[in-house]
């Protein structure tokens, strides 16, 4: 071992290197590695909100969802239920109607019976007053009977 | 080897001598003093240079290793030292970059630089700064005088005189205390030292024999190469925990 002012030279370099890497090496780099765990760790918790956000979002997407399911359903009931409405009014009219039409045919037929049977009458007083008159010509005034003639059709 | 007609000995001699200037205790080992400084100028310069650019964005690969080295060194004087300091982490990452990279030194095969410079007229030439007790020391000193430093500034003159007389074993035992006292702070900056210069020192020395052996060189010299990584990586860490422990125990009470 030769222990000589070597030792003092390789102080003073020692003295230098860690008076330099205390100045302009380890500031720097200190600083840029505090920056970046600060900035890792600013990501990491906008990442955890922005999770927290989707499954917030994802809630209320599941509760409109929800909600629209049930106007929906409310719509569709409200919708049969009118269509059923609907159907009743129209069944309901049309039976009017059909009704009002046959009341009608009816009083028609009536009165075209009624007509047919008044000229058939008249037809029939008529034939028989000419039958009558057939077989009375000879013995028959006219004139004389004539009231009989019309009591004849009268009850004809 | 590095020239003819050599003995074993002589080789080995030759490898282990420093290239001094001077004489008596005023004499200089050029090639430490270069070596390491040129490396030490090398590395912080490097770091410099990608510090000073530093983002907090997407690092560089470069940036990248340079950020988890410190990173290491950080964590690891975090988890000792528990005070605030400006100037231990900077320190630690000081001791392990610059003794990992001179003990690194290793890895260059023995007669490769010597023998380089053999060529410029340079005839003695140890390449690894660390295997010169000169460096060692030195760094374990300023290690001694930053301990001292913090144990007045931080616990006042009063505080530890009180430390060295009481502790471990109470005031009434207070010569033991001081003898004991003495022993361990001297202990501490001869061990750091030693502890560091004795295995790259052997290292190299291995190194050494392993040149001497011929054909059979490349056989053995790579896997104690592949051994030594791991010798030259912990021996770094080592000094630099030790210099956090002992600096931290400056800065606490017993």
């Amino acid at each position: 071992m030769d222990i000589n002012a070597t030792l003092i030279g390789q102080a003073v370099w020692f003295g230098l290197f860690i008076w330099f890497t205390m100045k302009f090496v380890w500031p720097p780099l200190q600083r840029a590695m505090h920056e970046r765990q600060k900035r890792i760790a600013d990501g990491l918790a906008a990442a955890e909100r922005g999770k927290q956000e989707l499954e917030r979002a994802a809630k209320r997407t599941e509760e409109i969802l929800v909600e629209a399911r049930h106007k929906a359903q409310e719509l569709l009931a409200q919708a049969d239920k009118r269509a059923a409405q609907l159907v009743e009014e129209a069944k309901n009219a049309a039976k009017a109607e059909g009704e009002r039409q046959l009341a009608g045919a009816k009083a028609e037929i009536e009165q075209e019976v009624f007509r047919a049977k008044e000229a058939l009458r008249t037809q029939v007083a008529a034939l028989a007053v000419a039958g009558a008159e057939q077989i009375l010509r000879r013995e028959v005034d006219a004139r004389a009977h004539a009231d009989l003639l019309k009591q004849v059709q009268g009850q004809l | 080897m590095s020239a003819q007609g050599q003995t074993s000995t002589e080789y080995i001699v030759h490898h282990l001598t420093n290239l001094k200037v001077g004489s008596g205790f005023w004499s200089f080992h050029l090639d430490t003093l270069i070596v390491s400084g040129l490396l030490g100028l090398l590395v912080f310069g490097l770091m410099w240079r990608v510090a000073r650019r530093a983002s907090a964005g997407v690092p560089g690969p470069l940036q990248n290793f340079i950020e988890m080295a410190v990173n290491m060194i950080d964590t690891q004087v975090r988890d000792t030292f528990h005070g605030k300091s400006e100037l231990i982490t900077p320190l630690a990452i000081t001791i392990f970059i610059w003794v990992f990279i001179m003990n690194a030194m290793d890895l260059i095969p023995v007669d490769f630089l010597p023998g380089l410079l053999g060529l410029f007229g340079v005839h003695y030439f140890k390449a690894v700064p660390t295997t010169d007790p000169n460096a060692t020391f030195a760094m374990s000193l300023t290690v001694f005088f930053l301990m001292m430093f913090y144990n007045f500034k931080i616990k006042g003159f009063g505080g530890f005189t009180h430390e060295v007389l009481t502790a471990p074993f109470g005031k009434w035992l207070f010569p033991i205390n001081i003898l004991f006292r003495i022993i361990e702070d001297l202990a501490k900056p001869i061990s750091l030292a030693l502890r560091l210069f004795g295995n790259m020192y052997a290292g190299e020395m291995v190194f050494i024999l392993i040149a001497l052996l011929g054909l059979a060189q490349p056989f053995l010299a790579l896997p104690w190469a592949i051994f030594h990584i791991l010798i030259i990586t912990l021996q770094a860490f080592v000094f630099m925990m030790l210099t956090i422990v002992y600096l931290a125990m400056a800065h606490e009470s017993h």
